[in-house]
């Protein structure tokens, strides 16, 4: 069943006259993990502000074609109507934190929706151990590192439970093994609440193993679709300069040379169990 | 050349971000500093410019103490690229964030228009001139931050997190670029969570934890630790962890990068045939 529907999207911002995005046509499942990536610039932000509404209700501008949001007529509904469905967690975490603690941050879409005080306490309290920052929920979110504000921003988002979850580059400023939690954490919400999540990251080598689905875009339009290893293997992915995680990428290099591996990993683990067979056998 | 002196910073806050930081970065060396959230990556390096001055200890630039020089100074030699671009820009278009700090340092008008040309198509954001830096993607923005900084070619580069939001084509020519920088006897100091770059690049690397430099060697020496790169919360790149699972068969453990880790492999394979 899709929940996100689009049939020839055309966006031009207000000022421009050259679309960011034309003619997109996307289908994203229920329960899907989706990997958004494509050069900087080549529309995948202002893809994502049209999910949940942004586009066109804040950012108005021109926008032609058709999008459906868990079944709703984006244009058509309002913001906080989308909102229901959608979270939207940004690139800048400094864009969307404005209150004085991180847990009134946190609790600050729930207060929208008037969710009774007892619940509001319990959601806030799950949404920071998710994000594994419940020992900063007094603390005021300007005063956090880069890292730290990013996992508010995705807690303030998860507290809302949203069906949908559109992260663009969540995890840019965290270390990787911060990183790799907050993937961990992201996985566990797609696989156990199912809820869809799509995902903006360049960093594949990081992003690419949970992940069912790689929608490729350049230059405001969809270049390629497919699975990850569809999509690593595909020369048309280098071409346009998607990062090749580095284990496919030795796969690549052996294959060159005449070796060739059983499968195309994505992984080091794959990567290096495929390795130790033909080690054995030679 | 930059030294760092027993190096402590408290923050108003009391927050006690550096505790005895001692270190020397030569002229024209290239190094990476990696380590956790909040390891204290970025306090230390603003030091390098005299945003920050030290609570005890003292940094020496050229010899001279960041305590007696003022910001705008040490910023003629020392340029800092900041992590979020957005604390950087501020100016109506990509031109005017460009000149601005040329026409602070005095330079003339013919040597501003030479460098901002320079600046411009050197960070491939020619394109976008007379465009406001906040109609621009978030890896764009980093470019012209990037591009606002070489324009006045100060000797030493610092780069926070220079890889963030830059795609994949990107980084590659930043990379390129950060080594061309280096090659020209330019002191690049890296702030970076990034171990796929840093393999490739291969720089002198610090791994910082908690205030205190944890250690300070090569690239490969650095990333082939798991045990002391766990400490910083790094993990070794694809690579050294695809070598690392097959130690049991003889392979060598120290290996970052993606052709000679091809080079080890078939020669293991033709040897065995």
């Amino acid at each position: 069943m899709s929940v996100i529907e689009t049939r020839d999207l055309t966006y031009t911002y207000p000022g421009v006259t050259k679309p960011s995005i034309e003619e997109v046509s996307v289908t994203i499942n229920k329960g899907d993990f989706v990997i958004l990536t494509g050069p900087s610039g080549c529309g995948k932000t202002t893809l994502c502000r049209c999910f949940n509404g942004l586009i066109p209700h804040f950012y108005n501008g021109d926008l032609e074609g058709k999008i459906e949001v868990a079944g709703l007529n984006v244009v058509d509904h309002q913001i906080h109507q989308i909102a229901r469905h959608v979270g939207l967690v940004f690139q800048n975490p400094e864009n969307q934190l404005f209150a004085l603690s991180v847990e009134k941050d946190v609790a600050f879409g729930l207060e929208n929706f008037a969710m009774p005080r007892d619940e509001m306490r319990k959601r806030v309290d799950w949404a920071l151990q998710m994000a594994g920052i419940s020992e900063l929920s007094e603390r005021p979110p300007h005063e956090l590192s880069g890292g730290q504000q990013q996992r508010v921003a995705i807690a303030s988002v998860l507290a809302m439970q949203p069906d949908i979850m559109v992260l663009d580059e969540p995890t840019s400023f965290l270390d990787p093994v911060g990183a790799e939690k907050i993937f961990e954490v992201i996985n566990e919400l797609n696989k156990k609440l199912g809820i869809t999540i799509i995902l903006v990251e360049h960093r594949l080598d990081l992003a690419a193993k949970y992940a069912n689905h790689v929608i490729v875009m350049n230059k405001g339009k969809i270049a390629l679709t497919g699975s990850p290893r569809e999509i690593f293997t595909s020369e048309e992915a280098r071409l346009i300069g998607v990062g090749i995680p580095k284990a496919t990428k030795l796969y690549q290099h052996l294959k060159k040379h005449g070796i060739r591996l059983k499968a195309v990993p994505v992984t080091t683990e794959e990567t290096a169990d495929l390795l130790r067979e033909i080690l054995k056998n030679d | 050349m930059i030294e760092v002196k027993d190096l402590y910073y408290t923050y108003p806050t009391g927050l006690e971000a550096l505790k005895g930081i001692s270190l020397t970065v030569n002229d024209g060396e290239f190094l990476a500093v990696m380590g956790q959230n909040g390891a204290g990556k970025t306090t230390l390096v603003k030091h390098f410019n005299g945003l920050l001055k030290p609570t005890k200890g003292e940094i020496l630039v050229d010899g001279v103490s960041t305590r007696d020089v003022s910001v705008a100074q040490l910023a003629r030699n020392v340029g800092f690229v900041f992590q979020n671009p957005d604390h950087q820009l501020f100016s109506e278009t990509v031109e005017e964030e460009i000149v601005f700090a040329l026409r602070n340092f005095g330079f003339e008008k013919a040597v501003i228009e030479k460098q901002v040309d320079w600046a411009l198509n050197l960070l491939d954001v020619t394109q976008y001139r007379k465009t406001s830096p906040f109609m621009l993607s978030g890896g764009e923005r980093k470019r012209v931050a990037l591009a606002s900084i070489l324009a006045w070619d100060p000797q030493v580069i610092i780069l926070d997190e220079p890889t963030i939001g830059q795609d994949h084509q990107q980084k590659e020519k930043l990379q390129q670029f950060i080594l061309q920088l280096n090659a020209q006897k330019k002191t690049v100091i890296v702030v970076t969570h990034d171990v796929e770059f840093v393999a490739e690049c291969s720089p002198r690397v610090i791994l910082m934890s908690q205030g205190k430099i944890v250690v300070d060697g090569t690239a490969k020496k650095i990333l082939t630790n798991p045990k002391v790169l766990a400490q910083a919360s790094i993990v070794p790149p694809q690579i050294t962890q695809i070598f690392l699972e097959l130690a049991d068969l003889g392979l060598p453990t120290d290996v970052i990068d993606v052709h000679e880790a091809t080079k080890i492999l078939l020669n293991r394979l033709r040897k065995r045939s």
